[in-house]
């Protein structure tokens, strides 16, 4: 039996925003239990929500991010349930008139290339966190009110590995708009999964199943893969799939029964009556995109196309928008693109995890990596220089300054090299016997010797070229 | 009875609202609550052909405010209406970790 795998993803996104979604109490990370709070938080008797504006334009944001449609005539609605993060019994969402609808983000997976559609997205109040010891349960409710976009997509999704992909394009898209971190380890990004397979030719989707503590995107594909063959095997042992909900084990790369979904969820949704609905004029979605700053997928062509990289080059650069801003300021200081995205790629990003540190909070600063590549490219100091250079860089110090305090001059002048290359030939006659002799690795110890004897400053290249001219004549 | 609500949704709207009835408690409350969407249902006496359905009786639109956070300071305040607080956290009976997304 051949079967077609259905994944649908929906992704909440934390807002960086100043203020909550409908008070202004403060949306920071850190404080002390409920000190960001306020009555309307707690959703005291007779308050007042009123809508943040910041919210509404990170959604038209996010909406036009995802090849979206804006929807213009957007109201609030209620969803009603019962837990105790929730205080006012209910949260305000959107059901009828999301912010956004019919989007799409482009996915390459083993290069094919795929659209992948978003059904709607929309704007709501995050709930508050619970705390569980052994006979009670602590509610703080900091996060109660922190704006939220969910993103829901069409289920357009057959494989785990384009599930990690959609969620990757997803990230990078809404990271380089600048409204959210988006970061899984950090919950401003968080994932939900559902899964379902049928026989291929067969009409009716099959019963899917939920899976929860999903922590990463590697996860994200590995419990759809155990999740997927799980589902094929009950179906060809004859069995039937059950409507439920499965926690992925971190350990064992299995998915484990938590709960039977028993009846569809009734959350009595109706339009927010605490809200006035909102009509979003052209004037102001022209403004938002206008302001966007460059999407990966365009950056990513001209990286190749004008610059010269490598399409893995050109991924890695734009995994953020701080790495792929730094780049482009790097090259417009004329260093070399192709040396600017290898040490942003190897050196600064090992400096990056090395320290556990974003990018922008280091002293690492574009004009300071491109002198330091300038300096290469003329041959001012070698790549083997450059290692004290760019330790150099990351504590904030212009390389030009440092490379002649410290005499980090390479010695490049052949006038300069002759006498050393001649004195270093006249101590050393077995080497140049060798030579004769067809033993070519002579050579490198000739090499050897001139170094030492210019503490590691020589141009290898300009000592090659003299010594290969002295020892052929 | 007109049986605009069964017994059977009764029961189901009330353990939505985390309520438990008796069977007496159902057998009563059943015809009352029927009896008043039988009230509400006076409304659709209306003639409502040719009006554009509304999801909000206000007749406001955009109102919002500017993203800037103030910090009104209330959570000592706020914290002595809850049953129970400890370390600023607001203290509830044990949660059987059912759901906590949505």
């Amino acid at each position: 039996m051949n079967f077609e795998t259905t994944i649908g993803l929906e992704v909440h996104i934390e807002l960086k925003t100043n203020s909550k979604i409908f008070s202004p109490s403060p949306v920071a990370y850190g404080a002390d239990p409920n000190a960001n709070t306020n009555v309307i938080d707690f959703g005291y008797p007779g308050v007042l929500p009123t809508t943040n504006k910041g919210v509404v334009a990170d959604g038209i944001i996010a909406a036009l991010a995802l090849h979206a449609t804006v929807e213009q005539h957007t109201h609030f609605d209620r969803k009603n349930y019962f837990y105790p993060d929730n205080p006012k019994a209910y949260q305000i969402t959107q059901s009828d008139k999301p912010i956004g609808h019919d989007g799409w983000v482009e996915v390459d997976v083993d290069g094919v290339k795929k659209k992948i559609g978003i059904s709607e997205m929309h704007i709501e109040e995050d709930a508050g966190k619970n705390t569980h010891e052994r006979d009670y349960s602590y509610v703080d409710l900091n996060r109660q009110g922190t704006p939220l976009i969910e993103i829901v997509s069409k289920p357009d999704i057959a494989s785990p590995a384009e599930a990690y992909a959609y969620l990757e394009a997803l990230r990078q898209r809404i990271q380089f708009t600048g409204i959210s971190d988006v970061k899984m380890e950090e919950g401003s990004m968080r994932v939900d999964v559902n899964i379902s397979v049928r026989p291929v030719g067969q009409e009716k989707f099959g019963t899917k199943t939920e899976l929860k503590n999903l922590n990463s995107f590697n996860y994200v594909q590995r419990g759809l893969e155990y999740e997927e063959k799980r589902q094929q095997q009950v179906l060809m042992s004859g069995g039937a799939v059950q409507q439920e909900t499965r926690r992925f084990d971190e350990k064992t790369g299995e998915t484990i029964l938590m709960r039977v979904k028993a009846g569809a969820d009734d959350y009595r949704y109706f339009p927010e009556p605490d809200l006035p609905a909102l009509n979003i004029s052209d004037d102001w979605i022209k403004e938002l995109g206008d302001a966007m700053p460059e999407m990966p997928t365009k950056r990513r062509e001209r990286y190749v196309n004008e610059l010269g990289l490598t399409d893995y080059d050109a991924m890695v650069i734009t995994q953020t928008k701080e790495m792929s801003d730094f780049f482009d300021a790097t090259v417009a200081l004329k260093a070399d693109p192709k040396m600017a995205a290898n040490y942003l790629q190897g050196d600064v990003n090992a400096y990056l995890n090395d320290n556990h540190v974003d990018l922008q909070a280091t002293k690492l600063k574009p004009a300071n990596l491109a002198g330091m590549i300038n300096l290469i490219s003329d041959g001012t100091i070698s790549s083997k220089m450059a290692k004290k250079v760019f330790k150099a860089i990351t504590n904030g110090e212009e390389p030009k300054a440092f490379v002649e305090k410290n005499g980090l001059v390479q010695l490049s002048d052949p006038a300069r090299l002759q006498p050393i290359v001649d004195d270093v030939l006249q101590s050393n006659p077995q080497s140049i016997e060798d030579f004769n002799n067809g033993k070519k690795r002579a050579v490198g110890f000739l090499v050897g010797q001139i170094m030492k004897q210019t503490h590691g400053q020589a141009n290898p290249q300009v000592v090659n070229k003299l010594l290969m001219a002295a020892l052929q004549q | 009875m007109a049986n605009r609500i069964n017994r059977d949704q009764v029961q189901h709207v009330a353990s939505l609202a985390k309520l438990e009835f008796t069977d007496a408690q159902l057998d009563a409350f059943t015809p009352q609550l029927d009896d008043i969407i039988g009230l509400f249902e006076t409304l659709s006496e209306v003639d409502t052909d040719g009006v554009e359905a509304t999801n909000n009786v206000s007749d406001q639109l955009n109102v919002m405010r500017e993203d800037v956070a103030d910090n009104w300071g209330q959570s000592q305040a706020l914290l002595k209406n809850a049953p129970d607080a400890a370390r600023g956290f607001i203290k509830v009976p044990a949660i059987i970790d059912e759901s906590e997304d949505n």
